[in-house]
């Protein structure tokens, strides 16, 4: 049996050789600084590392609350000790301390309750971790208009990164909306690195991805014999993020059943694993995403509006990128450089032609799109620049539509054009009005002209320009009889 | 000649933090270092700027701390402050270690500490 016990100013180990092992033997040198406190919170070891940290001597801190020594900012209102339970799980908080020699660091504590076999709680081991070097990299990082995996400079982008300094701070759920492809996930993650928790898990669950069933298991875990099936104890998605973040993405997918039973943590803490009755209490940050828009499934009766309101607590939305202004060419030459790389590749960037097309483009699947068009056009192009051949084929067929809706001026021109046939410019005008696509256009001419040749295919084709043929494949392809 | 004392206070204690304290003891001493004159003032939510203004504005002499930031220590210090610092124990130990003459920067002065030093 392993026994632990203080004297003087070390700690000795017994039951790992015949003779009591001093525990600085063990942990001295490591890198974390670590320090053992009995149950009122009084130092009965410290390592090396927690020595070079602090300033103070072994000697010096030995009986000392940690409170004196440590002097953390965290010490006077927010002792983890004092929330924590005997049996609690550890915890991980973000603050500083000033050494002896007078210098504020910033610090990660992570506390957790020591066990005995035969008394129960003894006491606590704490780990601080210095974040100088990590601080200075993130400072780093900010400055290249990014902050974690999402980057942008237009003012948009802007006002979303201030805030996540502020918001990650807190423990407050946040609810994340935006379009398609715009960095939700991104948001969320960058939320959680910047947070007390970055040191915790980051466990994220696409809510549409999974049926109800397995959904519940998944997020909740169950208790072995809760189902045909369950042949142990799966922990579940909560508790794996214990001390850390849960993202939710899709929220807007999430059954209701489940709806009921994630307003029940979010009261109280408590998960329900299924098929158990006692509840576990999680440490656990929920972030939420989602593209729908939650307060019209409210009104339709499809999401809980009490869950919404709790969610809602901290709404962070992201534009689409059609919205940012600037940022297109910013994340072009940052997808083209990462690409290049990537695929070996000597490209230096886009024609004028192909980046007068791509600024101007619309974007419906925004960033995400805007990669895949940049990685595709790596992929194909053989030369130094990107030209409008080496885009994707889809995007020269919006291109028209796109370029139309930006020059109304050379859309009257278009419009104006001797039409195909018969068909006058004040019918061509008419059909305009009523269609939205090409494609409803069309069969709208073909309507028009045979009802014109009182639907003698012969004429009506002579009235569009076509031949028979062409007219009978068309009218196939519209599912006209 | 007279000397005014500040010592940062949690409890009956010296205050771990010179920036989040929110109590101080401060008093006056003879030419025999006995005290003329003490109060204890409450000062919620008070930040280092505002503790050094507070000393200079009650003319202190002398600050006794535990943990103070460079930046404080070295300020006040230039302003002809004596500052003991990462100074552990009750406020009226460390009040009779001044007065013996006796106190220094990181004197831990718990009995405590005492014992277990005398029986290295």
């Amino acid at each position: 049996m392993t026994e632990i016990y203080p004297e003087k100013t070390n700690v000795f180990i017994k039951g790992i050789s015949e003779n009591p092992v001093p525990l600085s033997e063990l942990v001295d040198h490591l890198p974390n600084s670590i320090v053992i406190l009995d149950k009122d919170g009084r130092i009965l070891f410290m390592n090396q590392a927690m020595m070079a940290l602090t300033g103070f001597q072994r000697s010096e801190a030995l009986n000392q609350y940690c409170k004196y020594i440590i002097r953390s900012n965290l010490c006077s209102s927010q002792c983890p000790c004092r929330e924590l339970q005997s049996d609690s799980e550890p915890v991980c908080r973000e603050g500083n301390i000033i050494s002896k020699n007078r210098e504020k660091i910033p610090i990660r504590f992570t506390l957790s309750p020591l066990q005995d076999a035969h008394e129960g709680f003894v006491g606590w081991l704490e780990c601080l971790e210095d974040l100088r070097s990590v601080q200075s990299y993130k400072e780093k990082e900010l400055q290249a208009f990014s902050v974690g995996s999402l980057i942008g400079r237009s003012l948009q982008m802007d006002r979303v990164f201030q805030i996540i300094p502020d918001i990650a701070q807190t423990d407050s759920s946040v609810l994340i909306t935006g379009e398609t492809g715009t960095g939700k996930d991104a948001l969320a993650e960058a939320i959680h690195e910047n947070s007390p928790r970055a040191k915790g898990p980051f466990v994220k669950v696409n809510c549409g991805a999974l049926p109800e069933t397995l959904l519940e298991s998944e997020l909740f875990g169950h208790q072995k014999g809760a189902f045909t099936g369950a042949t142990g104890n799966k922990p579940g998605r909560f508790k794996l993020a214990h001390n850390g973040t849960l993202f939710l993405t899709e929220i807007g997918d999430l059954p209701h059943s489940l709806q009921v039973k994630l307003l029940s943590f979010l009261d109280d803490q408590i998960i329900y694993p299924l098929g158990s009755t006692k509840g576990t209490q999680v440490n656990v940050r929920i972030i939420a995403a989602t593209h729908q828009d939650l307060s019209r499934m409210v009104e339709e009766k499809k999401f809980r509006h009490d869950l919404l309101y709790r969610l809602n607590v901290v709404r962070m939305h992201l534009p689409s990128l059609r919205e940012r202004e600037g940022d297109i060419e910013l994340l072009l030459d940052h997808f083209l450089h990462n690409y290049s790389q990537k695929f070996n590749k000597s490209i230096k960037g886009f024609s004028q032609e192909a980046l007068h097309f791509l600024a101007r483009y619309s974007y419906p699947g925004n960033v995400r799109e805007l990669q895949n068009i940049v990685e595709f056009s790596v992929n194909i192009c053989r030369q130094e620049t990107i030209e409008m051949e080496h885009l994707p084929n889809y995007l020269n067929e919006s291109r028209f539509e796109d370029v139309a809706r930006t020059n109304p001026e050379q859309e009257q021109s278009e419009s104006s054009l001797p039409s195909a046939g018969e068909v006058t410019d004040a019918e061509f005008q008419g059909v305009k009005e009523k269609v939205n696509s090409w494609s409803e256009a069309e069969k709208e001419m073909i309507m028009q002209a045979l009802l014109k040749a009182k639907g003698k295919k012969q004429k009506a084709a002579e009235i569009l320009g076509w031949g028979r043929s062409t007219l009978w494949r068309k009218m196939k392809q519209h599912n006209i009889d | 000649m007279q000397k005014k004392i500040l010592i940062l206070l949690e409890g009956n204690d010296v205050a771990p933090r010179f920036d989040l304290c929110s109590e101080v003891w401060i008093g006056e001493l003879d030419e025999h270092f006995r005290v003329t004159n003490e109060q204890i003032l409450v000062l919620p939510n008070v930040s280092s700027e505002e503790m050094c203004q507070l000393i200079l504005t009650q003319s202190v002499d002398t600050v006794i701390c535990n943990a103070i930031e460079n930046e404080y220590y070295q300020y006040l210090v230039w302003k002809n402050i004596e500052v003991y610092d990462s100074v552990i124990g009750e406020y009226k130990q460390a009040l009779q270690a001044y007065t013996s003459g006796v106190l220094s920067s990181e004197r831990i002065l718990t009995n405590l500490q005492e014992e277990c030093l005398l029986d290295e």
